[in-house]
């Protein structure tokens, strides 16, 4: 397996107005692989994925990706939003929400190619979701919507894909169906998939990290309960790996 | 009505309702979509400034409004973004400031201001030539910008953040954004006046929004929803004897009303027949 490295965090830190966001995170991703990473609302995790795009700026440490500045390679990044974050009456279809992720690409002052209509179609077969090409986005359940979003991120096709919550508001079945599209794209990139539910890191992922500011790292699925009490800052029951049910207690 | 047609300034009266139409149609869809209603009332607004100033210094004060209001629409846009100040606070102080401006230009202009009423609330039957011709313009204008970043404004208007990823030059083009309403807001100004702008930039767009969910289909339709209030309010106007720019934007909410009515009316309907369905299937 190719093991290029595609993202490369390095004592990363971030301050909103002199708080600290995320401190001393470090953190190396390499093609073909999915990590998971989860941590409470509030924890950092889009943060992260921002600073990962370019959009914030550390205050302290590096981050590159695939060996440049993240403002500089945003074309090899995929990149799915929170995804309760649009309007849902919004006039928009299907295919000319995924050509959206071709829209820088394509250039200013240029319509769509037929190249860009091609990827635009093929990324939407891959995600299931060509036949629902004429749909208004809004029309569609959470679970569609999440794999035309997941197209739309493909349609530029990149070499990193970030996922912030892409589980919310999709069904477990529909889940499912997302982690085994997930599963079959990390065959030609690297994926990074944030959540606050532990239960949606599931068999699929490769590495498990936990964040809360800080994060902890553990380069295998296996996290020991006292990483996640670190994380939660509550007890947690052991995760099972996505076979057995289980949940966050409150500390009595 | 038919008679008044053969007057110089009926013709020139709808071809003004038409080039505002057009104007209100495309802009107003991303107006409504984008929602960004709150700061387009505020670049209206704070063209008083420029209606003022063009009392004082005796330049047309359309082309003052036009300055104006450009300004305000690029002073908006960058205060918003580069300064930690919440958006609707600037956007508040801007249009109370536009406006005080306004007054005291007035108040500072020898004599009386002639048809001052006119620009507040509008008058269709006075458009004049000239303005015509400005009006064309600044449509022109419109249309060459939105066919040339239509793309951009349309990821724009569905989320910036993702926009910026995709590298599409987000700040600049929200900038060009405002500035095409800012061009809009002197186009409607001779029609509806200033206060009442935003219901056309609104009205249309939200009327052409619940039934197509394509943006293009819906910029046309917004044309064609305020081509038919224009006309409609002016014949209106002339029929019952009443202010134009405020029958037009009351002819417009009226259709607004009826639409909602109609759609609640419709599926209240829908619903009521299933359910009857329902009870038969479950009987």
């Amino acid at each position: 397996m190719n093991t290029e490295e595609v993202v490369r965090i390095e004592d990363l830190w971030v301050h909103y107005d002199g708080v600290p966001i995320l401190e001393g995170v470090s953190l190396s991703v390499s093609l073909g692989h999915f990590l998971g990473i989860i941590g409470p609302n509030g924890g950092g995790k889009t943060t992260l994925l921002k600073v990962i795009l370019g959009l914030v700026k550390p205050s302290s440490g590096s981050v590159s990706i695939l060996g440049r500045p993240p403002e500089r390679s945003r074309h090899y990044i995929g990149y799915v939003p929170q995804h309760n974050l649009f309007d849902r009456d919004f006039p928009i279809d299907v295919e000319n929400t995924v050509l959206m992720g071709r829209s820088g690409a394509a250039g200013l002052l240029r319509r769509y190619s037929a190249e860009d209509k091609r990827l635009a179609r093929e990324a939407l077969e891959t995600v299931g979701m060509w036949p629902y090409r004429d749909h208004q986005i809004g029309k569609l359940s959470g679970g569609e919507q999440q794999r035309v979003f997941i197209a739309r991120a493909l349609v530029g096709q990149p070499r990193l894909l970030l996922l912030d919550e892409p589980t919310a508001s999709v069904d477990p079945a529909m889940q499912t169906d997302l982690y085994e599209i997930l599963e079959r794209l990390k065959q030609d990139m690297a994926i990074i998939m944030v959540s606050h539910d532990i239960s949606a890191v599931s068999v699929h992922v490769d590495d498990i990290a936990c964040l809360n500011h800080r994060l902890f790292y553990h380069g295998s699925k296996e996290i020991d309960p006292e990483v996640l009490e670190a994380t939660y800052k509550c007890p947690v029951q052991m995760i099972a790996h996505g076979t057995v049910p289980h949940r966050v207690l409150k500390e009595h | 009505m038919l008679e008044a047609l053969q007057y110089e300034f009926m013709q020139n009266a709808l071809l003004a309702g038409l080039l505002a139409a057009i104007a209100c149609g495309i802009v107003g869809v991303y107006v409504v979509v984008k929602r960004i209603i709150f700061i387009s009332g505020g670049i209206a607004h704070a063209s008083f400034g420029g209606i003022g100033l063009g009392y004082l210094v005796g330049i047309s004060p359309v082309l003052g409004a036009l300055f104006f209001s450009l300004a305000s629409a690029l002073g908006m846009g960058y205060v918003t973004r580069r300064t930690r100040l919440p958006e609707d606070t600037v956007i508040g102080v801007l249009w109370a400031v536009g406006m005080a401006l306004g007054v005291v230009f007035i108040g500072l202009a020898p004599g009386y201001a002639p048809d001052l009423f006119s620009y507040l609330f509008g008058n269709i039957l006075t458009v004049p030539a000239s303005d015509l011709l400005l009006m064309l313009c600044l449509d022109i204008a419109i249309v060459v910008i939105v066919a040339a970043f239509y793309k951009e404004f349309l990821a724009l208007s569905f989320d910036e953040e993702y926009s910026t990823v995709v590298g599409i030059p987000v700040e600049a083009l929200y900038l060009l954004m405002l500035c095409m309403i800012a061009l809009t807001v002197v186009i409607l100004l001779r029609v509806v006046g200033m206060i009442l702008i935003i219901a056309l930039l609104t009205i249309p767009a939200a009327l052409a929004r619940q039934f197509t969910h394509d943006l293009r289909k819906t910029m046309v339709l917004a044309i064609v929803f305020g081509v038919l209030i224009t006309f409609g309010g002016l014949w209106l106007s002339y029929v019952l004897d009443l202010a134009s720019g405020a029958t037009i934007v009351l002819l417009g909410g009226a259709a607004l009303l009826g639409s909602l009515g109609f759609r609640k009316t419709r599926s209240r309907l829908a619903q009521r027949r299933n359910a009857v369905h329902g009870d038969s299937l479950g009987t």
